[in-house]
């Protein structure tokens, strides 16, 4: 985080005009401003409309969240991962329990893992409407924000039905799911696949053809395939600009081999084109959920690990045994073989990937969170300078990004 | 020391046969592969990597603080190659006493947020990185958080007592 002396600093480089040139103005944006989506400052040098210069500040909202981990058991550490990115919890709750799984050497039942897919789907839908109806809102389509919003609410509904919370969820723990889907959730799955196509096509129909919004939003925010590659950008950007890469084909994990899903891209490497693959991505959603609910198996969710899973409430009344290890694991935890392990899987935003070293104990040594929005976000001077002002706004909303998973 | 299965991993043969000194151990776990590098040679050995062997991402640079061992940190990189869909970690030691490491800015760009953020969280100085300066801390900030002998709540429990 910089300070008061980051803006002078910029401003005397800047110096007075020369004559028959133009002065260079400096103007901070944020850290509050509404289109930054959260605490992001960028400090921009501007010559007349065009930004000449973007120094991004981030660090508003470190919480420390990878120390806290270091002091608590394995599986506290879940609650934690929600709040790395709050639109996308489950796809953080299910990176961290699946590189804590690999440790342990866990198999998780089929069916925690196909409800895990259909969960963390419904979250990516989740976390694109979000992004729809703010990225909107910036370029001036206000009601989009409103009808993202009515969807995104049924879906939090939803979450609420299954986990007993709206966003913090926690649903995914290690060794599978905090507890089974309650009885009638397939009804609720299938008036969501039911609403949503026709809510998708809405959205279509408001925006595609929209000359505004196609004004606003085509052949701005370009930035080349090599230099997005070079700055750690992951995720819709890329696929945007036509590399077809997602953690769910080219390295599958809890079970994506099953599903049959197309990575839709495009090739104009723009902001409308980000648009166009994150809404042909929630369609893509939309056929995983409805593979998971039509092939969703039977069985137990938890995996069979007396020592890790919590035991049944029931056969704690009854077995000795069960009482002790409920006794051993709420006290002191579980023990993970020492290791490390990196996870990667497709959040919302790009890749996400959580490196997990632990050296033998019931606390992990060491949670390194790579976040997509980290390392979407340091691609944004390359995506600002050289180009109007206004167009600033709709780039910045089509890297989706959020504050609290780059700042952690 | 480099296992038998290792070696015949075209990656890590191609890198022993150019750099014969660089790899001082190897590891496969869990389907990971990790290589231990001598730290003065990292930017070498990742120039190589990335244009020999086509590892042209560089998903995240951290640290791990092995406190009170010595060397203390180990600064891990995170590789990933497209053409090879395949992942590789490398791994420094680094002395406590005088934290410092080579900086791969200049073979990947990415490397520059993380490295600060390394810095900050870690104190390890990243020579020749082009703005080394606290990323996530303010910047009048004392002490590295991440550091293992750095205490969870901090120094001092609230601002009233520091006045």
């Amino acid at each position: 985080m910089a300070d008061y002396e980051t803006l002078v600093e910029l401003a005397e480089e800047a110096g007075e005009p020369q004559a028959g040139t133009t002065r260079r103005m400096t103007l901070n944006m944020g850290p509050q401003h509404p289109s930054t989506h959260g605490v992001l400052r960028i400090v921009l040098e501007l010559d007349g409309e065009t930004i000449t210069k973007a120094v991004p500040e981030i660090g508003y909202l470190h919480t420390g969240i990878e120390k806290q981990c270091e002091v608590r058991t394995w599986q506290q550490v879940v609650p934690l991962t929600d709040r790395v990115d709050y639109l996308a919890n489950l796809s953080n709750n299910l990176c961290y329990c699946l590189a804590v799984e690999k440790l342990l050497g866990l198999e998780v039942p089929p069916r925690a893992q196909f409800m895990r897919v259909m969960l963390t789907e419904i979250t990516r839908i989740n976390s694109h409407l979000v992004w729809l109806g703010t990225s909107a809102l910036d370029v001036g389509a206000m009601s989009m924000f409103f009808y993202c919003f009515r969807e995104r609410e049924e879906i939090l509904r939803l979450f609420e039905f299954f986990s007993g919370q709206r966003m913090m969820t926690s649903y995914f723990r290690i060794g599978g799911l905090a507890l089974d889907a309650p009885r009638g959730w397939e009804k609720w799955i299938d008036k969501f696949l039911k609403v949503m196509p026709s809510r998708l096509d809405m959205f279509e129909g408001l925006l595609n053809e929209n000359p505004i919004f196609k004004r606003r939003t085509q052949g701005v925010g370009f930035i080349s395939l090599q230099d997005m590659l070079d700055l750690g950008v992951t995720g819709p950007m890329l696929r945007g600009a036509g590399l077809k890469v997602d953690a769910r084909k080219d390295a599958p994990y809890s079970g994506y081999e099953k599903f049959d899903f197309d990575v839709p891209t495009r090739t104009e490497n723009d902001v409308y084109a980000r648009y166009l693959v994150r809404m042909a991505e929630m369609r893509e959603s939309l056929k995983i959920i409805q593979q998971a609910r039509d092939g969703m198996p039977g069985g137990p969710v938890t995996a069979d690990a007396p020592k890790v899973v919590l035991p049944d409430r029931e056969k704690m009344k009854t077995e000795m045994e069960a009482l002790i290890y409920h006794f051993k694991i709420v006290t002191e935890g579980f023990r993970v073989p020492a290791g490390e392990v990196y996870q990667v899987v497709e959040s919302p935003r790009g890749e996400l990937g959580y490196y997990v070293v632990s050296d033998g104990t019931s606390k992990p040594y060491r949670v390194f969170m790579r976040t997509p929005s980290f390392g979407n976000l340091q691609a944004l001077p390359t995506m600002f300078e050289g180009y109007p002002i206004a167009d600033s706004i709709a780039s910045l909303g089509s890297m989706d990004f959020v504050l609290g998973d780059t700042d952690r | 020391m480099i296992p038998e299965t290792l070696l015949q991993d075209p990656v890590v043969s191609a890198l022993t046969a150019q750099f014969p000194s660089a790899v001082q151990s190897a590891k496969l776990a869990y389907g990971e592969t990790t290589l231990i590098l001598d730290p003065a040679q990292i930017v070498d050995v990742c120039r190589f990597l990335k244009t020999e062997q086509n590892f042209i991402r560089l998903s995240s640079v951290t640290a791990v603080d092995w406190y009170p061992r010595e060397p203390r940190f180990e600064v891990v990189y995170h590789l990933q190659s497209l053409e090879k869909n395949r992942w590789l970690r490398l791994k420094c030691p680094v002395s406590g006493e005088k934290p410092e490491i080579d900086s791969v800015y200049s073979v990947w760009r990415s490397a520059d947020w993380y490295e600060r953020e390394t810095f900050d969280l870690f104190g390890i100085t990243f020579r020749n990185h082009p703005n080394l300066k606290r990323i996530m801390m303010p910047e009048g900030w004392k002490g590295h958080p991440l550091r293992k002998d750095f205490p969870i709540h901090g120094y001092k429990y609230s601002y009233a007592e520091q006045q």
